[in-house]
């Protein structure tokens, strides 16, 4: 049964005189992206069977500037910033979760500095929460016993310490957690962090998420899980080329969640 | 007649600390090239850092074998340079293990026998760290970077700890009241048997001899560390102090875009004011050179030892990218180095050599296959932080040059004009929730 998604906007709420409990940022790859989209919707529908009061930007939001930042380009980066920060501040958000580490990190770390404050949490931290205050509850279902591993991504593991609430998620789900011989504070990058995700990659042996797939596949995972939509990508494309899309599934932890759920 | 080796003893400590003083001054205005930066906040936490990642080792343990060879070699430097106190003051007033002076028998003996076994643990360990470098073949010591100098740096100092322990060893072995006095001579004992056949005369010329060329050989020991990558055994302890305390994925925000920034989005500027008579050049944004960085970069540069543990961690590196991040922090020191013989030949003042650190010794080809995934920042054992300069000399490259890689000029291109790196209208940003 597909339901439809409730997504408020800010402007929506702010009309009626609301504000709600947290902004969800979505980030272009959660807005465009084919794939990237699907996780979107993952989320929301969580949010919506626990019945949390969030909105999002709509049209009112733009690209966080991390691409820009990484690339080189502050001038970008700050005009980017400044222009989120000035739209953000004028709805007073507190709070912002965000499915995209990317954003994570630069409105968590880098925003601050230029004028915006905010509680910014990774959405694996917010399920995380919502399921210690018992506002959704998890049971295995179909991934009971099953293989997944975790790839670790950058922007939330190394850059900002984030390792463990993606995990204990996948535990709850009664699934076999293995770990790659690269995992956390040594997690091997997919390949498409520092803007490579929008360029060619430097001459080389081999492409990076192509060496990231096979330490994964050296594990036997069923679910390669992962916690950015550059990463699914990335990872999705290494199972790909490796033919093992068939036996293989990259699925974002929100997916795992949402599919467990039945939503 | 008599204090001539007291005098000659002197002349060496005054000769040998007098160039080491003046190699600090040169550091110190090497690393003063770089641009000042904010790092006097927060400092019971760089205390702790420098104390548990400098004096604790923590990270050097991350790889077990490496890291506990490593605490074996870095104690028993600590521990047995105790020992050079003593000669010290032996060679300055001519006197013969004055610790037994001020120590009961039993500590003297607990303290030598402690460094003798030290200086054997020592020696196993620089052994397996030569088979390291020069047997088995680790790939982190088989990079490009790593032949010439940086390869035989390696070596001579392993070559000089292990001549240091035994001339220590053979010193002890043949001091025949030390022998007698049978306390503390734990390693010594069974060496001594080797010299069983000299004369009481000979025996002491070997001692002697032994005991001049260890002190000596200790001299030119820190009067190399300049010239070398073994420096860290100083600056590992000022550079984890300063390391980074921020999150790894924080990059600063660079106020000169900030001032503009702010320009740009106030409505009551004038788009047209010229700039007044006396503002300031604008700020170079990015780096090109070293004096672009800064002197914590720097300092960083001056630290590495050359482990390699960062580009072996490298995505980039691992899948046969140019880029190896230690070869970042080894060109910003040969750089910086070049830079400071230019002033020197000149006195004091740089001048122009055509070169700079992009493009002479950091290609771009290196800076743009980063992915800045902290890889490298969190391998390195004493807080080197490569990654800033790669995203330094990125800022360079596009705000100055404008020489990004076409896909990226596009990427960039979209996030001006649509706010997305890819070319969608952002008024189409929230279909999503309509599509099933």
């Amino acid at each position: 049964m597909e339901n439809t998604l409730k997504v408020p906007t800010m402007a929506e709420l702010f009309a009626a005189g609301q504000q709600p409990e947290v902004l969800f940022w979505v980030g272009c790859a959660g807005s465009f992206d084919d794939r990237a989209k699907k996780i979107t919707k993952a989320f929301v529908k969580i949010l919506n069977k626990a019945n949390v009061s969030f909105a999002v930007l709509g049209t009112e939001e733009s690209c966080s500037g991390d691409p820009a930042k990484r690339s080189g380009n502050e001038f970008l980066f700050q005009m980017q910033a400044v222009t989120n920060i000035e739209v953000m501040n004028a709805y007073e958000v507190k709070k912002v979760v965000t499915a995209c580490p990317h954003c994570f990190n630069t409105l968590k770390n880098e925003y601050p500095g230029l004028g915006g404050n905010y509680d910014v949490v990774h959405h694996t931290q917010f399920l995380k929460e919502l399921l210690s205050e018992g506002r959704i509850s998890m049971e295995g279902g179909q991934f009971k016993g099953k293989r997944i591993t975790f790839h670790d991504p950058c922007y939330l593991g190394r850059a900002n310490g984030v390792y463990e609430a993606p995990r204990d998620l996948i535990r709850k789900l009664d699934a076999e957690l293995v770990e790659m011989k690269s995992c956390k504070t040594r997690g091997l990058c997919c390949g498409a962090g520092g803007a490579q995700m929008f360029k060619e990659p430097e001459k080389g042996d081999k492409d990076i998420n192509i060496e990231r797939t096979e330490q994964a596949l050296e594990i036997k995972p069923e679910i390669i899980a992962a916690g950015c939509p550059f990463c699914n990508t990335m990872m999705t494309d290494g199972v790909k080329n490796k033919e093992k899309e068939s036996s293989v599934a990259v699925m974002d932890i929100a997916e795992l969640i949402a599919t467990a759920e039945d939503l | 007649m008599a204090y001539i080796p007291n005098i000659i003893f002197a002349l060496l400590l005054i000769g040998g600390l007098g160039f080491f003083a003046k190699n600090v001054l040169r550091l110190r205005r090497n690393i003063n090239l770089g641009k000042d930066v904010e790092v006097s906040d927060n400092k019971p936490q760089r205390w702790k850092n420098m104390a548990k990642i400098a004096l604790g080792q923590t990270k050097m343990v991350v790889r077990p074998i490496a890291g506990f060879l490593h605490v074996i070699v870095y104690v028993g430097f600590i521990v047995i340079n105790i020992e050079v106190l003593e000669i010290i003051i032996d060679g300055l007033f001519g006197t013969h293990r004055i610790g037994l002076k001020f120590l009961n028998e039993g500590v003297y003996g607990f303290l030598i026998g402690s460094f003798e076994v030290l200086a054997v643990l020592v020696l196993v360990s620089v052994i397996v760290f030569w088979i390291r470098r020069n047997g088995i073949k680790i790939k982190r010591f088989l990079s490009k970077e790593m032949t010439g100098w940086p390869k035989s740096d390696g070596n001579i100092i392993l070559y000089f700890e292990v001549v240091l322990m035994c001339l220590f060893l053979v010193m002890n072995a043949t001091d025949s009241s030390f022998q007698a006095l049978d306390s503390g001579n734990l390693i010594s004992q069974y060496i001594a048997p080797l010299f069983s056949g000299l004369s009481e005369s000979s025996l002491h010329l070997v001692e002697r001899s032994a005991w001049w060329v260890h002190i000596i050989g200790i001299l030119i020991f820190l009067n190399y560390l300049y010239y070398s990558k073994h420096l860290h055994i100083l600056l590992a302890f000022p550079n984890t102090y300063y390391g980074k305390l921020v999150p790894q994925g924080q990059f600063k925000n660079l106020d000169a875009v900030t001032q503009e920034v702010k320009l740009m989005m106030d409505p009551s500027a004038d788009p047209f004011a010229a700039p007044a008579e006396d503002a300031p050049d604008p700020e170079k944004f990015g780096a090109s050179d070293v004096a672009d960085l800064s002197w914590v970069q720097l300092l960083n540069s001056y630290t590495c030892t050359e482990c390699g543990r960062c580009t072996s961690e490298c995505p980039a590196n691992q899948t046969g990218k140019m880029l190896s991040p230690r070869k970042i922090m080894m060109d910003t020191r040969d750089r910086l180095e070049e830079v400071g013989k230019n002033i020197d030949a000149n006195n004091g003042i740089f001048v122009d050599d055509g070169k700079q650190l992009l493009g002479d010794y950091i290609s771009h080809e290196e800076l743009w296959a980063c992915t800045s995934c902290n890889a490298c920042v969190q391998a390195c054992p004493v807080s080197i932080d490569p990654l800033s300069i790669i995203m330094d000399m990125r800022q360079y490259l596009v705000m100055e040059q404008s020489a990004a890689p076409s896909d990226l000029n596009n990427m960039m291109g979209n996030i001006e004009n649509n706010g997305a790196p890819w070319p969608f209208n952002q008024m189409d940003r929230l279909n999503w929730s309509e599509e099933s």
